[in-house]
């Protein structure tokens, strides 16, 4: 990926970021479930 | 008379004994070295490396692995989780030790001891980072100290005392958490003014965060680690409720610190996207960051998470060995291996034979100092006149 300016790199690197929080935010709540499911 | 000799020696000359005696007296006689010389008869720090492996290991690694004090006491005083209350003392006493031994440690790499108390009491530094953590480890040393007090008074009979200490638990034990933020994130904040110098994949915005969060399940994984040992070489001072409650330290304690470290390894790739870093990842020093990041950190917290759903506490046990490995890779890396990462390898740091020996050294006096507390003092179990107490 190549950039020409800091916007191009900002929305480049915002964008990933954002997909990869909205990742963990659907997996931690089902990575706790996963952890607490067998619990009494 | 003969016979109760033999008995006296034998007790005394046990091999634990023997090893620790010599590293000691072979540790002070570097120590002389070290503070009739100078630091340069002793190290191969120079300008370049300032910071070697008593700042790497013996501090950064010290005060993470110590951070099982705050975690353990913030369950039980904060978050009311009393079946973890067994795990409180032998927590506490490994982080006062450990921190004690931090500032022990820093003598020998500043130097000058006497000159110790003057950020504190007479030049204070207010815009450092540095002045921020002496603050704080003179602060929650102290803290520490007195939440060790009670397990004192406790053998030493002083009663009164003893009740009126322990009548500040959780005064103590939310300060300790303020404090433990505080310089657990800064620690890692120190190498935030070194970009040029910290390898890209290691160096983030978001350091002074990754050193907090992953402090947190150091700390558990070190309360973990440090139960196996004092179950398999101090199983005869446990009482009841201690052997009755560590199954459940332990399942708890590796539930949480998988879940915190699926958390942190997140907020690792989050790191890698916001500075868009990803082309690193295919050489070799990115070999090198996976190797940390999904070898001691991804995997121990699958370990953890298998070991917590199975009830399997020899697999948790196993996932704290490896994570308390990943921690110190992951502070060594911080401050040595991945820092200076552009020199030539003629330039590169590595310690020298006498400052291994201190860290040792050092590491063996905490050692003693434990054995000997657990040995003396209520910690591995209740003091028979204070169970109403708990």
């Amino acid at each position: 990926m190549e950039f020409f300016t800091l916007h191009d790199f900002m929305t480049y690197s915002k964008g990933i970021t954002y997909l990869v929080m909205g990742a963990i935010l659907v997996f931690m709540p089902l990575y706790w479930l996963y952890l607490t499911d067998r619990d009494d | 008379m003969g016979q109760e000799k033999a008995i006296t020696e034998k007790q005394y000359f046990t091999p634990f004994n023997v090893i620790a005696g010599i590293i000691i007296l072979v540790g002070l006689i570097i120590s002389i070295l070290r503070f009739t010389k100078g630091i340069g008869a002793v190290t191969n720090l120079d300008n370049n490396n300032p910071w070697g492996l008593w700042i790497g290991f013996d501090l950064l690694c010290g005060v993470s692995l110590a951070a099982g004090g705050y975690m353990t006491s913030s369950a039980c005083y904060i978050f009311g989780l009393k079946k973890y209350h067994s795990a409180v003392r032998p927590a506490i006493l490994t982080a006062f030790i450990g921190y004690a031994l931090v500032v022990f440690a820093l003598n020998y790499d500043v130097g000058r001891p006497w000159k110790l108390p003057y950020p504190i009491f007479y030049s204070q530094g207010t815009s450092s980072l540095l002045f921020e953590v002496g603050l704080c480890v003179f602060l929650y040393l102290t803290v520490l100290f007195v939440e060790t007090t009670p397990a004192a008074f406790e053998w030493l009979g002083f009663k009164k005392i003893r009740n009126w200490v322990v009548r500040l638990t959780l005064v103590l034990t939310i300060f300790g958490v303020v404090l433990s933020t505080l310089h657990q994130s800064s620690l890692g904040a120190l190498f935030l003014i070194a970009p040029s110098k910290l390898h890209p994949l290691w160096y983030s915005g978001y350091l002074h965060v990754y050193f907090f969060i992953s402090s947190m399940f150091a700390g558990l994984s070190m309360v973990i680690f440090e139960g196996t040992l004092a179950h398999k070489w101090l199983h005869d001072k446990m009482d009841e409720t201690h052997l009755a409650e560590s199954r459940g330290v332990v399942l708890g304690f590796g539930k949480a610190a998988s879940f915190i470290m699926m958390g942190y390894v997140g907020i690792k790739v989050i790191g890698l996207a916001v500075d868009n870093n990803w082309h690193y990842i295919t050489t070799g020093w990115g070999l090198w960051y996976l190797l940390e990041l999904i070898g001691f950190v991804l995997f121990p917290a699958i370990l953890y998470s298998v070991g917590s759903r199975e009830k399997n506490t020899k697999l948790i046990r196993i996932a704290a060995v490896w994570t308390v490995l990943g921690i110190v890779l992951n502070r060594l890396n911080v401050s040595l291996i991945a820092f200076n990462w552009h020199l030539p390898s003629a330039e590169r740091y590595f310690p020298s034979f006498m400052e291994f020996f201190i860290t040792l050294f050092i590491i063996t006096i905490g050692v003693v100092v434990y054995r000997f507390a657990v040995t003396k003092m209520p910690i591995l179990y209740e003091h028979p006149e204070y169970k109403e107490d708990h």
